[in-house]
């Protein structure tokens, strides 16, 4: 009974295992880099700074408050003082002053809000996290878009390069297996660095996306261990009471 | 018990049928005791139901199903979702509890169907219960589509689009059956709203109705057991079944050890993989439902993808109707079969266990079937899947179809007198 059990489970998770890898096999391939995320506060917050300077002036992150940061080691004084910049309340959400139907009307598409785009972008070539970090390290000057910009991993995409005074200037070159790019003018930030402090804003961006995240796996942690005490204890009732069945 | 107590117990009793209940449907019914690892699976439903529910009730309370936008741009019923998930104390645990619920329930669900279908439970005198059982699996399923679309994400969106539109594949009603199910003409707030109303209070209070008669009529009747024998057939003295146990305490103490490590594992999922990769929670439903921005696949929750399958494999017409209408029949069919197999098994035994060599791969090719078609049921259709599931979709008929045949013929075992442990 037991082996049989046990054989169904394995089954069952070979099957679940091998679903992922043969989803991959079909259609169009999308090679992501592995985004190297960090829970590390001094990383998260030095990702919300760039989150706040760099991203807020276009996207909104509406479903997350300026106060929640505190969950990330900010106190509401440094939150206040650093990363707001217009009269709001710290319980407020983090939204954008800029109307949407203008926003429309310059990228072609309204920004879209940023608050779940780490667990949107989840697929089955990789995480968002992933998806991201390849995004945010792929633009290069194309100047047959209007913004002068354009990107491997979202052709056309409306957004110009943001982070360029920090990566510089890059151009695609046309290869045997797609296009590669070349750094043609450097920025204010070396290559390693830039691929840390793009890693850095990917990590915010991924908690900002869950922010209970952590704690989640915390209290799953005592929920599982109070649970297997007590499969113990009620194993024990019920053979206990089951004794003089044969 | 004290005079005083027992004084008004008497006193209930001659006014509401409390004692003779708890003793007709726990510690005076009489259950097989060689029930196996299969058998937790009943208890399990009723308490996946009993999560939905309360949970349910906790997530009404900051829901809204509204699908204008708000002032940053997002429909107020995804933007309170996000609310709950991060402004409501305890209200992430409480969504994830009800979006793992939702998958939980069906495969708790499909591994009872599957129990039944392994020790012929469906069998005479069970055919009432297995067809409420039916019935109940028919009104989880449009409980859980009408669930899907309340958090208005992509995937709730051009979900419900794409199962919505089926209807209009009937001929002369399904046009205005289509425009009645949505109240308008594209799926919107009206949709959301009347799916919001069926989904907390119409669906489920039929579902608790035929759960009610579900168990009713098992303990009018009696369970079947691993080994497919009547009990009652034995009796002593006292007219109790000589292989039956009380109910309570027995197998309520049995069921807590079953609760418990479903729990551990249900528990796994909700702390540590609520999306289950992508599985319980779809990655696009992570984007707002946008109705000019159509995904490049829309695929449905992973419960409903044997039958979704069976759906796009009908690609031919007939009789000058559409192949999606074949297609919408198929799959209407490919459930209301399962309603019929107390009468399309003739075979002389119940159990797997006395069954022989023919039933046995007939129901191998059965789940492999299933399998097959679930998984095919995620994917976009390509010539040669579209193949692989029609092949399947033959085959999953043709197990029902042609089981008074082979039923009938197959090399059976003698069953035992009494039961027996394994």
């Amino acid at each position: 009974m037991k082996s049989r059990v046990i054989s169904f489970i394995k089954r069952a998770a070979a099957v679940a295992l091998f679903a992922p890898a043969m989803a991959m096999a079909a259609g169009a391939v999308l090679h992501l880099d592995k985004a190297p995320v960090s829970t590390d506060p001094a990383a998260l917050q030095h990702g919300a700074k760039l989150f706040v300077n760099y991203c807020l002036n276009c996207h909104g992150a509406s479903f997350l408050r300026y106060n929640r940061l505190q969950d990330i080691g900010l106190s509401e004084a440094a939150i206040r003082d650093n990363l707001m910049f217009t009269g709001e309340k710290t319980g407020d959400q983090m939204k954008v002053a800029m109307s949407r139907a203008e926003a429309k009307q310059w990228f072609g598409a309204a920004p879209p809000d940023l608050t779940l785009v780490a667990r949107a972008r989840a697929s089955e070539f990789g995480s968002g996290a992933d998806w991201l970090y390849t995004y945010l390290r792929q633009f290069h000057r194309d100047p047959n878009r209007p913004t002068g910009w354009n990107n491997l991993v979202f052709p056309n995409v409306g957004m110009p390069n943001v982070l360029w005074e920090l990566q510089g200037e890059q151009v695609a070159k046309a290869g045997e297996h797609g296009s590669t790019l070349e750094l043609v003018k450097p920025g204010k930030l070396s290559p390693e660095e830039y691929d840390k402090a793009v890693a850095d804003l990917v990590s915010y961006i991924v908690w900002m996306g869950e922010p209970v995240a952590e704690k989640r796996k915390v209290i799953g942690m005592y929920v599982l261990a109070f649970l297997a005490g007590l499969f113990v204890l009620a194993l024990a009732l019920k053979k206990n009471y089951w004794k003089d069945i044969h | 018990m004290t005079t005083k107590s027992q004084a008004l117990l008497n006193w209930v009793d001659e006014r509401f049928p409390l004692t003779s209940s708890i003793k007709g449907h726990l510690t005076e019914y009489y259950a097989p005791k060689n029930f196996n690892f299969w058998y937790f699976f009943g208890s399990l439903a009723l308490m996946v139901l009993v999560i939905q529910i309360v949970t349910g009730i906790f997530l009404v309370m900051h829901y809204k199903p509204d699908a204008s936008l708000n002032a940053a741009g997002v429909p107020v019923a995804f933007a309170s979702v996000e609310y709950i998930m991060r402004d409501v104390p305890g209200g992430w645990i409480i969504r994830y509890l009800h979006s793992t619920g939702a998958s939980a329930f069906f495969i708790v669900v499909y591994l009872h169907m599957f129990r039944g279908l392994l020790y012929g439970s469906y069998r005479k005198p069970r055919e009432l219960i297995w067809i409420f059982g039916t019935l109940i699996f028919l009104v989880l399923m449009a409980e859980a589509f009408m669930g899907y679309l309340l958090p208005w994400g992509q995937m709730s969106f051009w979900g419900a689009q794409v199962i919505v539109n089926l209807f209009s594949a009937i001929p002369l009603i399904g046009p205005d059956l289509s425009l009645v199910i949505r109240g308008d003409f594209v799926v919107s707030d009206a949709t959301l709203n009347r799916f919001f109303s069926f989904h907390v209070i119409a669906v489920p209070l039929v579902l608790i109705g035929l759960v009610a008669a579900h168990i009713i009529a098992l303990h009018e009747v009696g369970s079947n057991n691993p080994d497919g024998i009547e009990i009652k057939k034995k009796k002593d003295a006292n007219g109790i079944p000589l292989d039956g146990i009380p109910f309570h305490p027995y197998y309520t103490v049995k069921d807590i050890v079953g609760v418990v490590a479903f729990l551990f594992f249900f528990s796994a999922v909700v702390f540590f993989a609520p999306e289950a990769g992508g599985y319980f929670l779809e990655f696009n439903n992570f984007l707002p439902a946008d109705p000019l921005v159509t995904p490049l696949h829309i695929a449905p929750v992973w419960y409903f993808t044997p039958f979704y399958s069976v759906l796009r494999a009908v690609t031919y017409p007939l009789f000058g109707l559409d192949a999606k209408f074949w297609g919408v029949v198929a799959m209407g069919a490919s459930v209301v079969v399962i309603a019929f197999l107390p009468w399309l098994d003739r075979s002389p035994v119940k159990s797997m266990r006395y069954k022989g060599p023919v039933f046995k791969g007939a129901v191998a090719i059965f789940v492999v079937c299933f399998v097959i078609l679930g998984y095919l049921g995620v994917l976009p259709p390509t010539p040669g899947r579209t193949l692989v599931s029609q092949i399947c979709s033959v085959l999953y008929f043709a197990f029902f179809l042609a089981m008074p045949w082979y039923s009938k013929l197959d090399k059976c075992k003698p069953e035992p007198e009494r039961v027996t442990f394994k």
